[in-house]
């Protein structure tokens, strides 16, 4: 977007310059009974890395998979790029995406990272990498392979490129599968946990790549357990209590000077 | 350790020749009067039959997987007695249902509009037939590998906004693969020999000629042991290449146990 002037500010375009990449107003989630998300707002621009962090049960992963529809929320208003998620109710009156085609659309700009990284088992690490520019967005193949060859080489793995994903190691196939990602050219990097499956002496390494994304500027949502890579990295930490904002701020504040008991306990518990 | 005596091998080789018959194995022979030659029609319309009814149930089995897992109530409930049907009535009935009340059916129709009766090309009704049969099973083995996929890796699809045919075609199918092939391996072998049942309608596939070569000769033994061995010799080979598939569609895959 090259809109400048605050005369004629786009949709979506945030007041102080940068762009609005992700808009979260008042999100509910329901899983039948269980209420997970209870009015979540979150607001990230070009530029930014926001940390989400909290207890397990206390909603952040299901708050990321809500941002690319793989949950869909039950209320409350999601935009992507400045363009809002419509959402219809189905027959059974659970909330469900109204256009397919707009749901595919926001999701092949957001590069998603797993938890258990979810690499396709069928296909190389290039071919894994390669699979989404060629078959979604249409990039030519060779193309294609020299971008992910060079990615590929960024996360350390340019001679792990014919090798099959279930033959690497955790961190490699983390490493691999920020690669595909980062491959989709995302407006918006969204991580769900993504060394919480790996051996602690693999951890360094993910968090090294991850790291360097952030520094050179790259927009990103990143659910973690890391508490000092987040102090480190983010420039806005959430805290998430039992579905809710319990606190938010520049990481200075949440991690040098909590207001709220629960997250300076949260602080303490984990170290 | 006794010698064998000169007379024992002697009374050896009398004896097989009595039970196969004095001279019978010249009659498999190709040219005639050996039948050998319709043996081999017969098994080659066999392995056509087999092929073609693996590939129409392949196409119905991926269908109606896909139906039971992602469809709509409606859609499921079809798929459900599909199956439930076609797996419970015996083969050999639904056979001759198709072929004779199937035929009958159609001839009706083409009557009612106006034209002759057709006549049924035997190649394509037992395709149909085994076909359809086929599917019910396929499509139970191909629901069974669908849900054996890791689920993160469909999740993963999804979340780069994958289409839900292009999913099917990249990472579904593909993905599910090493889990079907054993069973898909089971339903080809089945094929191959559940093509001897359309002897039944007439069809010279290799148990008809076989019967035929025999009933014509008298040489019973001779022409159903040959028959035996070519079913046999079709198996051995299709074990040759659903190994090399299976190893292939596993490349992404550890081997089990350590093994090498």
């Amino acid at each position: 977007m090259s809109v400048e002037g605050a005369a004629n500010i786009a949709p979506g375009q945030a007041p102080n310059g940068a762009a609005e990449a992700i808009h979260i107003e008042n999100l509910h989630k329901k899983f039948g009974d269980l209420h997970v998300l209870k009015g979540v707002s979150l607001s990230a621009r070009d530029g930014d890395v926001v940390a989400i962090i909290g207890g397990s049960g206390s909603g952040k992963s299901t708050l990321l998979r809500c941002i690319n529809c793989l949950e869909n929320p039950t209320s409350g208003l999601i935009r992507v790029n400045g363009e809002e998620i419509r959402l219809k109710k189905d027959g059974h009156g659970h909330s469900v995406p109204a256009d397919r085609r707009q749901i595919e659309r926001i999701r092949s700009r957001l590069g998603m990272v797993f938890q258990s990284f979810n690499l396709w088992s069928h296909m190389t690490l290039l071919e894994n990498v390669i699979e989404v520019p060629v078959h979604v967005l249409g990039v030519k193949r060779d193309e294609a392979i020299a971008t992910a060859e060079k990615l590929l080489a960024r996360v350390g793995l340019a001679e792990k490129r014919d090798v099959y994903p279930a033959f690497l190691s955790g961190g490699q196939q983390q490493r691999a599968a920020i690669a595909r990602a980062l491959a989709i050219q995302p407006r918006v990097m969204l991580f769900d946990e993504p060394t919480s499956a790996l051996d602690p002496e693999l951890v360094g390494e993910v968090l090294k790549v991850i790291g360097d994304l952030a520094r050179e500027g790259r927009t990103m949502i990143l659910v973690t357990h890391e508490m000092k890579f987040a102090r480190e990295v983010a420039s806005h930490v959430i805290y998430l209590y039992n579905g809710q904002v319990e606190e938010e701020g520049p990481p200075e504040q949440i991690f040098g000077a909590p207001k709220s008991e629960r997250l300076k306990q949260f602080i303490r518990s984990i170290g | 350790m006794p010698a064998v005596h000169p007379s024992r091998r002697t009374k050896l080789s009398d004896f097989l020749a009595a039970v196969f018959g004095h001279g019978t194995l010249g009659l498999l022979a190709l040219e005639p009067p050996g039948r050998g030659s319709f043996l081999l029609l017969g098994l080659m319309n066999s392995i056509m039959i087999a092929v073609g009814a693996t590939i129409l149930g392949l196409t119905i089995g991926i269908a109606g997987a896909c139906g039971k897992l992602y469809g709509n109530p409606v859609i499921k409930d079809l798929c459900e007695v599909y199956t439930t049907l076609v797996r419970a009535v015996p083969e050999l009935v639904l056979i001759l249902l198709l072929y004779f009340a199937g035929t009958d059916l159609i001839n009706r129709v083409l009557a009612v509009w106006g034209y002759p009766p057709a006549d049924i090309n035997g190649v394509v009704a037992g395709i149909f037939v085994l076909g359809v049969v086929q599917g019910a099973y396929s499509t139970e083995v191909l629901r069974g590998a669908i849900l054996a996929i890791p689920q993160g890796q469909i999740e993963a699809a999804r979340a780069f906004g994958m289409p839900l045919m292009l999913m099917l075609k990249r990472i579904t199918l593909p993905a599910m693969l090493p889990f079907a092939i054993p069973g898909l391996a089971n339903l080809w072998l089945i094929a191959t020999k559940d093509t001897a049942l359309l002897a039944i309608v007439g069809f010279n596939e290799l148990t008809q000629t076989t019967r035929t070569a025999a009933g014509a000769t008298k040489a019973y033994f001779t022409f159903f042991m040959a028959a035996g061995a070519l079913y046999l010799a079709l198996t051995l080979f299709s074990n040759l290449i659903l190994g090399r598939v299976e190893r292939w569609a596993r490349r992404g895959l550890p081997s089990v146990g350590g093994a090498a």
